[in-house]
């Protein structure tokens, strides 16, 4: 049963992940686990549903441990699931053999946040983001060149012939992250999940890259499940965002209507967080008290009520669960209301 | 009100040599630090804004040196101290929170040694009994439970580790501040905090504040004045409420329209900046933004701008802004 949304007949999810559930089990001694009797798990990921509609921008934002990296990592099948299911394209990741994934995997790529730990240094960049055709489609090897000419002029390294006998340290931090673009659309990918694409990049270089990668989207037919602790840089890419606290999903809506209408105290907070580039409009609303909660040992009830402001009883005893306040707009909070 | 000078930077260049010729990380930079200001110094990766940081306190690392200029605080030319003065002058004047507290903090001392060790170095003859008291006050004020002063640095968060860094820097009641990219690890909600911190220890302390960092947010959020660097140049100075309205260099204003904005009453679209910075082995002559500058003039490859002050307590350094044949 899939909690989050009422599959409509105009809706085309291309990756539906359904209570999904990933417990990291923490290290340590066998004497400690004789003594103890247990062992203790990490909950990083714990009973979240998302959809991700064809052809959108999914944003998912938290804070460091929220487990927005592991949600990306499940969801393109890099990590077993704990309980839960992940479905791709309507196929059940957990259900198919390595090497159907592994044909797979072309249809959904990754963007990593830092390009210089993602390509090797001793591999030209042509090479590089060939290596990916060399594995897909090794029949067509003699086309394999022009395609990475052509992909590099898409995404700006031209020309094209220069970057592709380049190395890594040869070029800039902007024009690698370019190369880590290139290389994820070669295989001609449905799903792109991009953790952190922008976040090392400097303001004018980022501002680029973004304007980029929604290009890219709209000529691609792409899908994008983007990752990203930086709200006001998913303001300029996403459809769609979920807001994580703690392995869960606090509040999912459209951009705006999160940005503009938060109903979760979570997300309100976190927004008034985000400083604004106008000394005229400076904060003055207070922080939440305290820091994110030891995930292995998570507050009882909502995971925010220590910090919330508006916590009552119910909030520590019972979990609220995500519910759909508006049409699209869903929130798990006791207290939200509309208006 | 007549503004107090704390720190004058006068004509100050930091070279590198390298393999390929000597680099010029920060390039005749002129302007002062007010007592009691916070002042943002912003700029992107590479401009320099660390290196003068560095600069301030004279911890550049050899082979780098300070190749030019002086800096004079509260009237005195810090050029001219030995290593004895230097070291007093570091910590007990001027201190430093640097990125990642996790390396800057001892792991294996306590955050009562840390402060101890920092007062009883500055003051020998403080018994251990005195320093401890006033270690305490200070991480109380800085919200920190007492019960944490006994805690090594990993069993912290980091927004707490940060805090730590910060009491070291106020402990012995220094002058000035130099934050480097102090919340940029740190979570929103927890930089916000630190923010706050931050600003009510300038309100109470009187303290002065360099922000180095690459958030102009933040530095809007903050700061009372904005200093912006580009490519080693010192390239616009001035009031933070004045600069975000109306700013006079290209670069600035390019650097501020490419800022993204949560709110959605605002620039729905980024500003982008053609070309990336330059390579500092090989600046552009003259004005070393001229290539992405859309305003470019034929003077502006040829020669320097100066920093000229366009009206009281603003300059900018470019041609836009002052009589060629000067």
């Amino acid at each position: 049963m899939n909690a989050m949304e009422t599959r409509k007949e105009s809706d085309d999810f291309i990756l539906e992940l359904h209570n999904v559930k990933k417990y990291f089990p923490v290290q340590k001694t066998l004497l400690d686990q004789i003594f103890a009797g247990r062992i203790d798990y990490v909950r990083a990921v714990d009973d979240v549903s998302i959809n991700v509609k064809r052809g959108e921008a999914f944003g998912l934002a938290g804070e460091s441990g929220s487990g927005k990296t592991t949600i990306g990592r499940l969801s393109i099948g890099l990590e077993p699931l704990t309980e839960g299911k992940v479905i791709f394209n309507g196929m059940d990741l957990s259900a198919l053999k390595k090497e159907e994934l592994r044909k797979l995997r072309q249809k959904m790529q990754v963007i990593f946040q830092d390009p210089m730990a993602s390509l090797n240094p001793r591999m030209t960049l042509g090479t590089s983001v060939m290596q990916g055709l060399l594995i897909h489609y090794p029949e067509i090897a003699d086309q394999h060149r022009d395609m990475v000419v052509s992909i590099f002029e898409k995404v700006g390294l031209t020309p094209a012939n220069y970057y592709f006998n380049k190395y890594p340290h040869q070029i800039s931090g902007g024009q690698r992250q370019r190369v880590v673009i290139a290389r994820a659309l070669i295989t001609r990918p449905d799903l792109v999940l991009a953790d952190e694409p922008v976040a090392m990049a400097d303001v004018s270089v980022r501002a680029l890259l973004l304007d980029l990668m929604v290009q890219l989207k709209k000529e691609f037919n792409l899908t994008y499940l983007f990752i990203t602790h930086d709200l006001a840089t998913a303001k300029y890419i996403c459809d769609r965002i979920g807001i994580l606290y703690l392995g869960k999903l606090a509040e999912v809506a459209t951009v705006q209507e999160v940005y503009q209408k938060p109903l979760h105290p979570y997300t309100k907070a976190l927004l008034a967080a985000v400083p604004v580039p106008n000394p005229r409009k400076r904060r003055t609303e207070p922080m939440p008290e305290g820091e994110i909660p030891n995930p292995i040992d998570p507050p009882s009830g909502c995971r925010f009520h220590p910090r919330c402001l508006i916590a009552s009883a119910e909030c520590s005893l019972t979990e609220p669960k995500l519910k759909e306040l508006e049409p699209g707009h869903f929130v798990a909070c006791h207290h939200a209301k509309l208006g | 009100m007549e503004k107090e000078i704390l720190a004058e930077i006068k004509d100050l260049s930091v070279t590198y040599p390298t393999r390929i010729g000597s680099v010029s990380a920060v390039d005749h930079v002129n302007f002062n630090i007010y007592k009691g200001e916070i002042l943002g110094l912003v700029g992107e990766s590479g401009c320099g804004k660390s290196t003068l940081g560095k600069a301030l306190l004279r911890m550049i690392d050899p082979p780098g040196e300070i190749s030019n200029g002086k800096i004079v605080f509260r009237g005195e030319n810090i050029m001219e101290y030995d290593y004895n003065h230097l070291r007093d002058f570091r910590g007990r004047h001027v201190s430093m929170i640097f990125q990642d507290p996790m390396t800057s903090l001892n792991p294996v001392q306590r955050v009562d040694e840390h402060l101890i060790e920092t007062i009883q170095v500055h003051e020998p003859q403080t018994k251990e009994d005195s320093a401890l008291q006033r270690s305490k006050v200070m991480i109380e004020r800085l919200g920190i439970g007492i019960e944490r002063l006994y805690s090594y640095p990993h069993q912290l968060s980091g927004g707490m580790r940060q805090r730590v860094m910060t009491g070291i820097g106020l402990i012995l009641n220094a002058d000035l501040i130099i934050a480097d990219e102090a919340t940029t690890s740190l979570d929103v909600i927890v930089e916000a905090k630190l923010a706050d911190q931050l600003r009510e220890i300038r309100d109470e302390f009187g303290v002065s504040l360099l922000l180095i960092t690459h958030n102009i947010a933040l530095v809007a959020e903050m700061a009372d004045r904005i200093a912006v660097m580009y490519a080693g140049h010192l390239v616009e100075i001035g009031d933070i409420y004045k600069i975000f309205e109306e700013p006079k260099h290209p670069y600035t204003q390019g650097l501020l329209a490419s800022v993204p904005n949560i709110r959605f009453d605002t620039n729905e679209h980024l500003y982008k900046m053609p070309g990336e910075p330059p390579n500092l082995t090989h600046p552009p002559l003259g004005c070393r933004f001229h290539p992405r500058c859309p305003h470019a003039m034929p003077i502006c490859s040829q020669r320097e701008p100066l920093l000229v002050e366009i009206e009281e307590g603003w300059s900018v350094h470019c041609w836009l802004y002052q009589e060629q044949s000067s």
